[in-house]
């Protein structure tokens, strides 16, 4: 016998004979915050990300200019930003080990959490969102849901390979709880909440 | 002299420990950050020596109480040790309350947990059904030997000759590092904790922080040794920073990643990992080849199942909503291939364990171990098995019931464990049931099973109890220490035996407050 059905006979031997039956999950949607844009903020800012204001007047997007100005190596896969390093051209992940700022734009967010979705298609390359020093995200403010009940009835977590939600930068608190941002991936993550233009419309 | 700690912070085990104008807390907004596992204060430590872990002898049982002895005589580990799983506890309390249907997803976890395990084979067959449609490889294993040697085969088809992997306790319960370094094949944990561990040719010690049993001073030490930093220079952010260099040319050269698995999804085929570092999105990204180790006890019907543990796990676990990172894996990336391999390893041998398969239910969160006070003081090394803390106490045994068999007597059985498992094992009981498991195996020692079996006896007879009490007392007060404290009794091995009353409290009471006859 294969050891896949060696171990799928196991189980039925051993199945414990009882009735449990598959409970439905709620939404738990019932207490909406007032502003979803607000509440992801404050979530996203507990967990270390920033949350970048956009400017009242002038150019929106003044605030990832201002983070970007003095890097060597930048990466965008956004329309809105160019980058001096072309993702399309990018053979393998190793050409993205030396990207100080890659920029993407999120599939959606998550206001319970703070946290935002990634996905193969935003990210070209995925470990672009890793490998870069810092990473900085545009979010549709739109996008937001209230939380992951909500989250996990979108379409990306069946029609991606892919998907991942960063909520905030790479952590770590392994020695004596010491919080670190940037233990081995993004050192900061940022969100500059800016609307889709048409031409970069939900995938 | 410390000043008083802010209004909002939690009380603390050592108020000791607490150290003013904390250099390394990071602020924003005037907020001290504690995300991921972050403490929520800012604490301090003494240089002190590192008190090793349980002495493994074969297969000899063992000897939990004397590794937790040395622990407990490392004062400034067992302080810090015992703050910081404390602190953990009460940031999952914080959360647990900023939700309101915080018992209702235990309850909905619990019941999903066991509706899938008890229909297991079919959730199986159709998560394997859709990885192999989106691509994956799918590979299964009935026991650890064989998940090495299908992990290898699959490296040697690639000519992989090193592997990144992130941090998993069923590669842990294989004796995966050591499989690998037999064979050849350099394996690097990306995990800082378990690189620390695996650094130091030791285990984790907690499923979830593998170094938190050690001093940054231990960890100075460790790098010292093996990275080439300053000895003398324990700062936390100079330690993570040489790591994460030292580390970083190696995820770029390694020719395969491998991670664990949080949750396997059966509707789509996909599984989900979970890291504050985005180190396994790192393993599985940058190299072309991945490779997943999936018990399969990880198996959950559907995604909207999937938002029920994804919202109690880094909750329960760090008292933080959500892990940084939640990477959802459902097929290869455009040039890459990705395997999975479901591991048995004894758990559909679990299954069929009348009072023990609702252990399957774990999701590995060490909420348990947090709040055990048993584990706080004794260190995760000193209970030797790949699982340590409450949960370890009802798992370990599965695996090897003479050489674990001391483990389910470290608790007390307080219940604390199964109050805060958001999966709602009903830990204590378990450990409970398996103490008298092992006295009808025979794996438990004559002294205790003599004690307990006179004890049980005794208390069966009020009249005898009482006589006992009496006598008891006497002796306690008459007989010289060294007969109190012989090796008979374990109680009083690490503790003050109670001052004897004058009267027993029956006696008091006939002949103050019973009614004369």
């Amino acid at each position: 016998m294969s050891s896949r059905d060696d171990i799928l006979a196991s189980i039925r031997a051993n199945l414990p004979r009882v009735d449990r039956s598959l409970p439905a999950v709620p939404l738990f949607d019932e207490r909406a915050p007032t502003s979803l844009l607000v509440a992801f903020k404050d979530n996203l800012e507990r967990m270390g990300g920033l949350f970048l204001d956009p400017p009242v007047s002038g150019d929106t997007l003044a605030p990832v200019k201002a983070k970007i100005a003095g890097a060597k190596v930048v990466c965008s896969t956004v329309p809105e930003i160019a980058g001096n390093r072309h993702i399309a051209g990018v053979g393998a992940p190793h050409d993205l080990a030396d990207v100080d700022f890659a920029i993407v734009r999120a599939s959606f967010a998550v206001a319970e959490t703070g946290s935002i979705l990634l996905s193969d298609t935003d990210l070209r390359v995925n470990a672009v969102a890793y490998l870069a020093q810092h990473l900085i995200a545009l979010l549709d403010p739109a996008d937001i849901v209230i939380n992951l009940h909500h989250a996990y009835r979108r379409r990306e977590f069946r029609d991606k390979h892919y998907a991942s939600f960063h909520t905030g930068p790479s952590a770590t608190a392994d020695i004596e709880g010491v919080l670190i941002h940037g233990a081995q991936g993004v050192r900061s993550l940022s969100v500059l909440p800016i609307a889709r233009t048409t031409s970069n419309l939900p995938h | 002299m410390t000043s008083a700690p802010p209004e909002h912070e939690t009380p603390m085990l050592h108020p000791e420990l607490r150290t003013d104008g904390d250099p390394d807390a990071i602020v924003r907004r005037g907020r001290r950050l504690d995300h991921a596992e972050g403490t929520s204060k800012p604490l301090k430590s003494r240089r002190e020596p590192q008190p090793r872990g349980a002495k493994v002898h074969g297969n000899r049982p063992i000897d939990q109480a004397e590794a937790a002895a040395r622990f407990i005589a490392a004062p400034e580990h067992e302080k810090m040790h015992d703050e910081r799983l404390w602190d953990l506890r009460q940031k999952r309390d914080r959360e647990m309350q900023a939700i309101p249907e915080w018992e209702e997803l235990r309850s909905l976890a619990a019941a999903i947990k066991e509706h899938t395990l008890t229909h297991l084979d079919d959730y199986l067959e159709e998560f394997e059904t859709n990885a192999q449609s989106n691509g994956i490889h799918v590979h299964w294993a009935r026991d650890a030997a064989e998940h090495n040697r299908v992990v290898h085969e699959i490296l040697r088809d690639h000519g992989a000759k090193s592997l990144i992997k992130s941090k998993s306790m069923l590669t842990e319960e294989c004796g995966f590092r050591h499989y690998m370094a037999s064979v050849g094949i350099e394996v690097i944990e990306t995990d800082l904790g378990e690189r620390i561990q695996q650094l130091d040719h030791e285990d984790p010690s907690h499923v979830v922080v593998p170094a938190v049993h050690k001093l940054r001073t231990d960890v100075a030490a460790v790098f010292a040794r093996t990275l080439g930093t300053d000895p003398e220079n324990s700062d936390v952010h100079y330690l993570a920073e040489a790591q994460r260099e030292a580390t970083r040319p190696l995820i770029l050269q390694a020719d395969a990643g491998m991670t664990g698995c949080n949750f396997a999804v059966a509707e789509t085929g996909g599984f989900v990992v979970c890291t504050n570092e985005g180190n396994a999105d790192l393993s599985a990204n940058v190299p072309k080849l991945h490779i997943a180790a999936i018990g399969i006890e990880k198996i959950i019907p559907r995604l909207e199942h999937l938002a029920v543990f994804v919202r109690l796990l880094s909750r329960s676990a760090l008292g933080s909503p959500i892990t940084q990172y939640t990477s959802h894996f459902r097929g290869p990336r455009a040039g890459g291939e990705l395997h999975v391999v479901l591991v048995d390893n004894g758990r559909s041998k679990r299954l069929g364990m009348a009072e023990f398969w609702t252990s399957l239910k774990c999701i590995r969160c060490g909420a348990c171990m947090n709040t055990c006070p048993v584990y706080r003081r004794s260190g995760g090394l000193s209970y030797g098995a790949t699982y340590s803390g409450p949960i370890g106490l009802i798992i370990d045994p599965t695996f090897n019931a003479r050489k674990y068999s001391n483990l389910p007597f470290a608790s007390t059985l307080n219940g604390s464990c199964s109050n805060v498992c958001p999966v709602k094992i009903n830990i204590h009981q378990q450990i409970y049931a398996w103490r008298r498991e092992l006295v009808n195996l025979h794996e438990v020692p004559l002294v205790k099973k003599v004690a307990m079996k006179a004890a049980g006896e005794l208390l069966s007879r009020p009249a005898a109890y009482r006589a006992a009490i009496a006598a008891g007392d006497a002796a306690l007060a008459h007989l010289p220490r060294f007969v109190i404290y012989s090796g008979l009794n374990a109680w009083g091995r690490h503790r003050e035996m109670p001052h004897p009353p004058k009267q027993t409290f029956h006696d008091w009471y006939k002949a103050n407050r019973a009614e004369k006859p």
